[in-house]
């Protein structure tokens, strides 16, 4: 059975991110049910056993990501999926994959909250939890698909970026999304670019687990390969053993940090539709997107110059370019399934430009006349 | 099975012992522990703070070696003395 | 660092750079750390296929000592990250060192769950009677009645019998030894590096600072009561007993063979048709 189902398909979401996953050389998935992305484990039960890959169905969410962890180290591209009650019990171990630098990539299909919440209904409220939930000053790569072709290109694109810098990287659907039946265009092998792990090119004598260039991103030994490395969750210096000075906590804290920070321009991506003249901006990601993008085409029809500033990746997130953008436009407005979330992120950005907020709470994604009256609300009062 | 390293005719091998004063954390386990009482306590205190034991009867050591496996530190080791 | 020279005897299996350890006068965890160099020196077992992996804890800490390639994971969580390292590289022998709290309160569904599954893993359990490395307070093996900082007036809880425990849960080998007992311990060690198979072994060691201060014992008294109250009694699990003040049942009590998650796992790729 081919790793790299080539064809176009009609799938729904979860389908496509599994495939994704497949596709990008993911060969260890550990699993814990939970309503709605249950169907991506589902999917890989099938085909990691087809492919040569591992899977494991966990006692529970913690078990899961401490795995996925194991198996990062063990040398394995490793992911599991879940929805916000699994991530708020696994950021303690996400907090570990920051800070043993374990490439790992964690699905988050977002349904309804706070706690239990709509198991099965949509929501975009987990955003800044994905960033800040776990302790300490960490930094992550979040993306946000807005199609079932998405959930399968940033899936790839998710293993890709934690490969190449060493971090947890998180997809973020909705549940809309996750279970959105649509076409899937699945390229040719060749077609699909990958990443994998810089190597230690020294002998292992000389490896020092956790010394990076001006990356700043560490050559990755893994488990069996000789070189008898030491991680912990503790702070360490560069070999690896625990350093409790402050001189060591700074060191360490800013380059886990900078590494995605000097590094943002590079990992952030952005779709801009018709920003280049418009008096108002739209932001929004994920499915939020497209309703959006009908309302500013709308809105064009109408005469009202409108923008739509799509947020591919939502960390880091590009405050640099909604600044550029915000001197040029009149007024910014921001469309989320939560009570507000990544429209702090916009304000602070653009400040003092103002932000009109349309909050969507429940299952129902704004649809697009809505955010056409919140925009013209923004322009004309 | 601690096997006592006699040669054949009876004569007890030697072994010497040798205590690491510089990982020593004084649990005095060798000292109460030895079946020959080899150790013995001393009333020094060193730069650590510490009492290393003195080995006061090497020439009555089986070569059992609980004392170097009871060592929390790794501190003791016991070697036969090649003759 | 230490005063270590690099003609120290365990300079192939121990990281004699970071000797001597942190761990208190009396400690029990330095012995068990010896145990291990020298299982691992004495199996002849491949150092580069081990990663030593630890939990959060005094026990914990046991795993940078060790010269294998080595992990310190979150409080409870050894064994689930040594399940993932075993079952995506299944020549890997995962060897988890950690605590009774750290093994039994966080981490007992993990634990109960890793040896259902006869995950190929060693687990040596260091059972002090109590979370050491905060000071000392009451966890899942403490004696009732034990005055702790968080039982001033007395431990009101009942303490597992770890042996009955894991055995119950499908562990393929179980064993309990005190750190006294060291030959017999390395000796176990030994048959868990080469079994293949969920083993577990229980270490009743001293907490000299923690436990031992809180019962008024000296190191020298902890250990007599190791060697006094172990006695090697060949029962079912169920019967092997503990009461650190009166009789430990020592031993081996489970030593039998079955098929690893790995094994059964690798059938599935016929099923499938993997290519």
């Amino acid at each position: 059975m081919s790793d790299i189902l080539t064809g176009t398909h009609f799938v729904h979401g979860d389908w496509a991110c599994a495939e994704g996953a497949i596709a990008a050389g993911c060969r260890f998935y550990a699993a814990y049910p939970i309503t709605p992305a249950t169907e991506i484990a589902e999917r890989l039960a099938s085909r990691l056993p087809e492919v040569g890959g591992r899977f494991i169905q966990f006692e529970d969410e913690l078990g899961a990501i401490a795995s996925v962890l194991g198996a990062s180290y063990a040398g394995l591209k490793a992911m599991t999926a879940t929805s916000g009650p699994g991530i708020s019990l696994m950021l303690e171990n996400i907090g570990l994959a920051v800070m043993t630098e374990a490439p790992c990539v964690i699905v988050n299909v977002m349904r309804g909250g706070p706690s239990t919440g709509q198991p099965t209904a949509g929501a975009q409220g987990d955003v800044m939890q994905c960033r800040w939930g776990t302790h300490g000053d960490v930094e992550i790569i979040a993306l946000a698909p807005e199609s079932v072709q998405e959930m399968f290109d940033l899936t790839v694109e998710a293993f890709n970026l934690s490969e190449e810098y060493r971090v947890p990287v998180f997809l973020l659907p909705d549940a809309n999304i996750g279970h959105l039946y649509e076409r899937l265009d699945i390229p040719e092998k060749n077609k699909v670019r990958t990443v994998n792990r810089k190597k230690p090119i020294v002998k292992p004598d000389k490896y020092k687990p956790f010394e990076a260039d001006g990356s700043l991103v560490p050559p990755m030994a893994c488990f069996g390969e000789g070189y008898r490395f030491y991680a912990t969750g503790l702070t360490h210096d560069e070999n690896g053993y625990p350093d409790m000075t402050t001189e060591g906590q700074d060191r360490l804290v800013r380059r886990l940090c900078d590494k995605i920070r000097r590094n943002a321009d590079r990992i952030q991506r952005v779709e801009e539709y018709m920003v280049e003249d418009c008096d108002l901006l739209v932001v929004a990601y994920g499915i939020t997107a497209r309703s959006a993008m009908s309302a500013v085409r709308q809105a064009r029809v109408e005469g009202l110059k409108a923008g739509l500033f799509r947020l591919i990746t939502l960390w880091p997130f590009p405050d640099k370019k909604l600044e550029e953008l915000a001197g040029r436009v009149k007024a910014v407005v921001v469309a989320e399934m939560n009570y507000g979330q990544l429209v702090r992120e916009v304000e602070r950005a653009v400040r003092p430009t103002r932000v009109m907020f349309l909050p969507k709470i429940g299952d129902e994604p704004p649809r697009p006349d809505e955010i056409l009256t919140e925009m013209r609300r923004a322009l004309y009062g | 099975m601690i096997e006592l390293s006699k040669e054949p005719g009876g004569r007890q091998k030697r072994h010497r012992i040798r205590v690491n004063e510089s990982f020593c954390k004084g649990c005095g386990y060798c000292i109460e522990f030895c079946p020959r009482h080899v150790f013995e306590r001393t009333e020094e205190i060193n730069d650590r703070g510490v009492s290393p034991p003195r080995v006061a009867r090497q020439e009555d050591c089986l070569g059992c070696e609980l004392c170097a496996r009871l060592c929390p530190e790794l501190a003791v080791s016991v070697e036969e003395e090649k003759e | 660092m230490g005063n270590a020279n690099n003609n120290h005897p365990h300079s192939r299996t121990l990281r004699v750079d970071r000797l001597p350890h942190i761990w208190c006068q009396g400690c029990g965890l330095g012995i068990i750390l010896h145990c291990y160099a020298e299982a691992l020196e004495e199996t002849g077992i491949d150092l580069d296929r081990v990663v030593t992996i630890s939990g959060i804890g005094c026990a914990g800490r046991a795993s940078g000592y060790v010269n294998t390639d080595g992990f310190h994971t979150t409080h409870g969580r050894a064994l689930p990250f040594a399940t993932g390292v075993g079952i995506a590289k299944p020549d890997l022998k995962p060897v988890v060192i950690s605590g009774d709290g750290d093994l039994f309160s966080i981490g007992g569904n993990h634990l109960i769950h890793a040896a259902r599954r006869n995950v190929d893993v060693l687990v040596v359990c260091s059972n002090n009677f109590n979370y050491g490395m905060t000071g000392a307070q009451f966890g899942p093996t403490t004696p009732s009645g034990t005055r702790t900082p968080t039982s001033p007036y007395g431990n009101i809880e009942n303490p597992f019998n770890l042996v009955a425990l894991v055995a119950a849960a499908g562990a393929t080998y179980v064993s309990r030894w005190t750190v006294y007992h060291a030959q017999m311990l390395k000796n176990s060690m030994k048959r868990g590096l080469e079994k293949r198979g969920f083993s577990f072994i229980e270490v009743i060691s001293p907490c000299t600072t923690g436990y031992g201060r809180l019962n008024r014992m000296s190191p020298v008294d902890m250990m007599r009561a190791l060697r006094d109250f172990g006695k090697i009694k060949k029962v079912p699990p169920t019967e092997a007993t503990i009461d650190p003040t009166r009789e430990i049942v020592l031993g081996e009590f489970v030593d039998v063979e079955k098929p690893t998650y790995n094994d059964v796992f690798s059938s599935l790729y016929g099923k499938a048709g993997a290519s």
